[in-house]
């Protein structure tokens, strides 16, 4: 008697749950539409555009207009030396030290008071256009105007010896720079156990 | 080693005379000392005494408390700060010498930030999720409040934590000098598997781009399989909404992973095919390493230790057991093994692991030490999940380089000197 009350419910719980709506968390695959919480919407090109800003090695989101080595000093001088020194050798720790090709042979492993600059150091020229973009000057980030950034930019690279003192920065030419340290970087390779990496 | 006699009957007394003589309660009464508090005399006016003008009566017992109050606050003879350094750019450091078990106040947890604190409007934000998605989605804090949650114990600790140590080290450093970049809370949030699936993540995205709202717009390019396994979007920290130099009101939480990843008042999440090479992914939380090479998103934090007690600036007052106390903690999981030297490293002995052992969290952990008055040298190695001890001081230069920029996971030392004092050991 007692066993075919437990069939009983057991069979009325499995009903139970059957009726029940399952919450899209129960999801497994990833790429479904079916089912999702249907909170929220989607975002306006606009709404991409204001806050997608970020530029990739490939140039991505590099807006036209374009700067000379020429205008960049302008730029630098106006908003970018008061903090990084006149002649980009920083205020570290900081404001850092952005002008330097020393040393040409990545030694940095061997001495910490070694500065990290834009031209012994950053891997890719279209981080200097999204770095200041981004955040950069300090007190006022996002003012610059493209050709601002393009421009001091430009002043950067060849103040490091990157590019020429005649370069034009735009678009086009910017993902084309390579720098001297680009093929200094290496995917970690530590994965824990013994053996220290 | 002697053993402690640490048996249950007995070890209240220890505890209760380690107390007594700590440390920790000269420096609170020395911070009394030097704050405007004044004995009250007894009588009604103690009943009037408000937070603005703390009085401490002579006797408890003899006036009424406080009134009941709408906020809480610490005792007036205990007053942990964090250590600031930087003002736009720059961290403070979190007290880890004056915090017990492992969650960090909120007030006391640890910070960095890129350009200031930002202060978001709740009522503003959004997080926009785009790119390479099926759906993207713009949703706001009300909306996020809506998906099913989670709640984790997590660490976060910044990379570059034990840089100074490190670098410059003092015998007067505290464990919130050499270590303070390191915080814990129990966090509340959405994974963030969740949100991608309501997005839908195409094949061949391999990144996401975070960024945050701040004026630094901080942005890290994360593996995609990090989202789609345990990071969170948090709002909730140790029981209420995150503090703003956390992230107010949301922020990217990715467990294991160096502090600046999981950025803060995070507003664009972006699919991609490739990382963005951001400065703070290039320039900075790149890590120089011997063979003229620098590693990479190098995101995992390395299984470390630090011995908060005792430790600078305490003063052992005589002979006898005391509590060799610290943390332990691993991006790669749970911690296996913590270990305890008293002689400089020349023998160990396992610690005793207190509480809850949650991956990805950090254990306390002890160990009863019988000081005999002579010169020692105090040490703790940890071992995780994965068999990753932590190296000597020596090892780390010789792997890593003496110029390498984060991750500075090597073993920590204290030296307690005979007549009592304990100073900052850097050299073991």
């Amino acid at each position: 008697m007692r066993r075919v009350v437990w069939v009983g419910l057991v069979v009325a719980t499995t009903a139970c749950n059957g009726a029940r709506v399952q919450s899209p968390e129960s999801r497994v695959e990833s790429h479904s539409a079916v089912g999702t919480f249907g909170l929220g919407r989607a975002p306006t090109a606009e709404e991409i555009a204001a806050w997608d800003k970020s530029v990739n090695p490939t140039g991505k989101n590099l807006p036209p207009g374009q700067g000379t080595v020429a205008d960049g000093k302008l730029v630098y001088a106006a908003k970018c030396a008061a903090c990084h020194g006149d002649a980009g050798q920083g205020a570290p720790p900081v404001y850092p030290q952005l002008v330097g090709k020393d040393p040409t042979d990545f030694s940095f492993d061997n001495d910490f008071k070694i500065t990290h600059t834009i031209g012994n150091y950053w891997p890719y020229a279209t981080t200097l256009y999204d770095y200041i973009n981004r955040a950069m000057p300090l007190t006022a980030p996002g003012s610059l105007k493209p050709e601002e950034i393009y421009a001091v930019t430009a002043y950067l690279l060849a103040a490091n010896g990157v590019i020429a003192a005649d370069a034009v920065m735009d678009a086009r030419s910017l993902p084309k720079v390579t720098m001297p340290a680009r093929e200094r970087f290496v995917v970690d390779d530590r994965v824990g156990g013994a053996g220290f990496r | 080693m002697t053993r402690p006699p640490d048996d249950a009957a007995r070890e209240g007394d220890i505890s209760r005379r380690a107390l007594l003589a700590s440390a920790a309660g000269i420096a609170g009464a020395a911070a009394l000392a030097a704050k405007p508090y004044r004995l009250l005399a007894q009588g009604p006016a103690a009943v009037a005494a408000d937070t603005a003008a703390v009085v401490v009566p002579p006797d408890p017992t003899a006036v009424p408390g406080l009134v009941t109050s709408a906020r809480g606050m610490r005792s007036p003879f205990v007053d942990p700060t964090r250590a600031p350094a930087g003002v736009l750019s720059g961290a403070s450091f979190a007290p880890l010498q004056d915090l017990s078990g492992t969650i960090t106040p909120s007030d006391l947890f640890f910070e960095r930030n890129h350009n200031g604190v930002a202060l978001v409007d709740p009522q503003k934000w959004k997080l926009m999720i785009h790119g390479m998605v099926e759906r993207p989605l713009m949703i706001d804090l009300a909306q996020l409040l809506r998906y099913p949650t989670v709640t984790r114990t997590y660490f976060i600790e910044c990379s570059g934590n034990g840089r100074a140590a490190f670098r410059a080290p003092k015998p007067e450093m505290t464990p919130q000098q050499v270590d303070g970049l390191l915080s814990t809370a129990e966090w509340t949030g959405v994974p963030l598997a969740t949100l991608f699936r309501e997005a839908g993540v195409k094949p061949g995205a391999k990144w996401f781009i975070a960024e945050g709202g701040d004026a630094a717009r901080l942005s890290r390019s994360i593996p995609v399989e990090k989202g789609l396994d345990d990071a969170l979007l948090v709002w909730g920290q140790n029981g209420e909404p995150l503090r703003p130099s956390n992230g107010y009101p949301v922020r990217l939480l990715l467990p294991g992973f160096e502090g600046n990843t999981s950025i803060k008042w995070v507003r664009r999440l972006e699919l991609s095919d490739q990382p963005n090479m951001s400065k703070d992914e290039t320039s900075k939380y790149t890590d120089p390493i011997p063979g003229a090479k620098a590693r990479q998103f190098s995101f995992l934090m390395d299984v470390k230790s630090v011995i908060t007690s005792p430790t600078y600036p305490q003063q052992l007052t005589d002979k006898g057991w005391w509590p060799i106390r610290g943390l332990a903690w691993s991006g790669r999981g749970r911690i296996a093994k913590v270990e305890v030297s008293t002689d400089g490293g020349k023998s160990w002995q396992p610690a005793r692991i207190e509480g809850n052992n949650l991956p990805l969290a950090p254990v306390r952990f002890e160990q009863m030490w019988q000081w005999d008055g002579k010169a020692a040298v105090l040490l703790s190695r940890a071992t995780d999940e994965t068999g990753a001890v932590q190296p000597t001081r020596a090892e780390f230069k010789r792997v890593r380089g003496v110029g390498t920029d984060y991750h500075f996971s090597y073993i920590r030392g204290w030296r307690v000197e005979s007549d009592g004092a304990v100073k900052f050991e850097a050299e073991v």
